[in-house]
């Protein structure tokens, strides 16, 4: 008798504990799916900061003296212009006699104040020149942003050519006499990437 | 073994394939013509042409012209006819002539690519070519003068 009574005691109480465990995980699933597609949010001020790390490598001489404002390319640690009265020219390689190889080899050559080179030696384009030189960190920013200034570029392919292309990465490799942008070519994507993926916020 | 088409002809050389070019052009096939001024490519006075194209001989090496054409101020005439020898001669250009052989091949450059310099024109092809005498104003008047003996040649 006792047995029998209680019993019929237990299945209510089971009832009720099954319907309980089947909404929490109901309740649970829901969180979980709710908080699975959850992407953190772009973190405006670390991709500010980071543009920051990216503004003074790319304002460093070796990245902004191909980057001039005019049509002659600068020289030097204190970023003079050019000896010679070179010019960008029609396809940013020179003009005449003054073409950019006829003095810049496929290479640095060795001793201080000797032609640096490169294959690819020469400046942007003249539809796009890419200027860097007397930018403010919030105008270089905009300009990187907008494709019709970059070439047609996307911050993505930007990425790819700071991270890969051969004539930027001469920068890091200057030769005698000439001081390496302030940030590695690895530390400058690593901040690059920083700055794109959380949103490519601009300093204001 | 390095060979290249000097002046037209096909030379072959025995030189360290890092030797800059003037030393191989002046020094191994003994044309002097080619001048060494700094040895940085800051003064132009080494200018010859590789396959049309001006460079500083002083600092391009041997290496780089393997199998191309160049061309010195030797090679620009054998009879001193070049429209820019004459020219030179006309406006009577130098004064001590150490740069000069430099000045003529990068001028020829110019006037390859611009039958009708102007003054700017000239200015942007010339201004990588120094004169310690300052002989600027006769090399500019010299320039127009073969432009026009050239003009004169295509139209005789």
């Amino acid at each position: 008798m006792i047995t029998k009574k209680t019993n019929h005691l237990r299945l209510p109480f089971l009832l009720l504990s099954s319907a309980c465990s089947a909404a929490l995980l109901i309740f649970a699933t829901i969180a979980v799916l709710h908080a699975a597609p959850r992407i953190p949010k772009p973190d405006a001020n670390a991709s500010r900061e980071a543009f920051l790390e990216v503004y003074n490598v790319f304002t460093s001489p070796r990245c902004q003296n191909c980057h001039p404002a005019g049509d002659s390319p600068l020289q030097g640690d204190d970023s003079h212009v050019h000896l010679q009265y070179v010019q960008r020219g029609k396809d940013g390689h020179g003009v005449y006699g003054m073409r950019c190889d006829a003095c810049h080899q496929t290479a640095n050559l060795s001793g201080e104040h000797m032609p640096p080179g490169n294959p690819k030696w020469s400046l942007p384009s003249p539809e796009h020149k890419m200027i860097i030189v007397g930018r403010s960190p919030a105008e270089l920013c905009r300009q990187l942003k907008d494709p019709k200034q970059t070439g047609g570029r996307s911050l993505q392919q930007l990425l790819e050519h700071v991270s890969s292309d051969d004539l930027v990465g001469w920068a890091w490799d200057p030769g005698t006499g000439r001081t390496p942008p302030p940030l590695s070519r690895t530390e400058t994507v690593a901040q690059m990437k920083i700055w794109i993926d959380g949103g490519a916020a601009c300093p204001q | 073994m390095t060979s290249f088409y000097l002046n037209g002809k096909s030379v072959t050389v025995d030189d360290d394939p890092s030797t800059p070019l003037l030393w191989v052009i002046r020094d191994t096939l003994g044309l002097t013509g080619t001048k060494f001024g700094c040895g940085m490519a800051l003064c132009g006075a080494c200018t010859v042409h590789l396959d049309g194209n001006a460079i500083r001989s002083c600092v391009a090496p041997l290496s780089r012209v393997a199998g191309k054409y160049v061309t010195t101020i030797e090679g620009l005439s054998n009879d001193l006819t070049h429209p820019l020898q004459r020219a030179w001669i006309e406006v009577d250009v130098p004064q001590c002539g150490y740069c000069q052989s430099g000045q003529i091949m990068s001028a020829a450059v110019l006037l390859e690519q611009n039958a009708k310099p102007t003054d700017k024109d000239i200015d942007e092809a010339m201004s990588g070519n120094i004169c310690r005498c300052g002989t600027y104003s006769r090399i500019r008047r010299a320039i127009h003068r073969a432009a026009e003996l050239s003009a004169e040649k295509r139209s005789s």
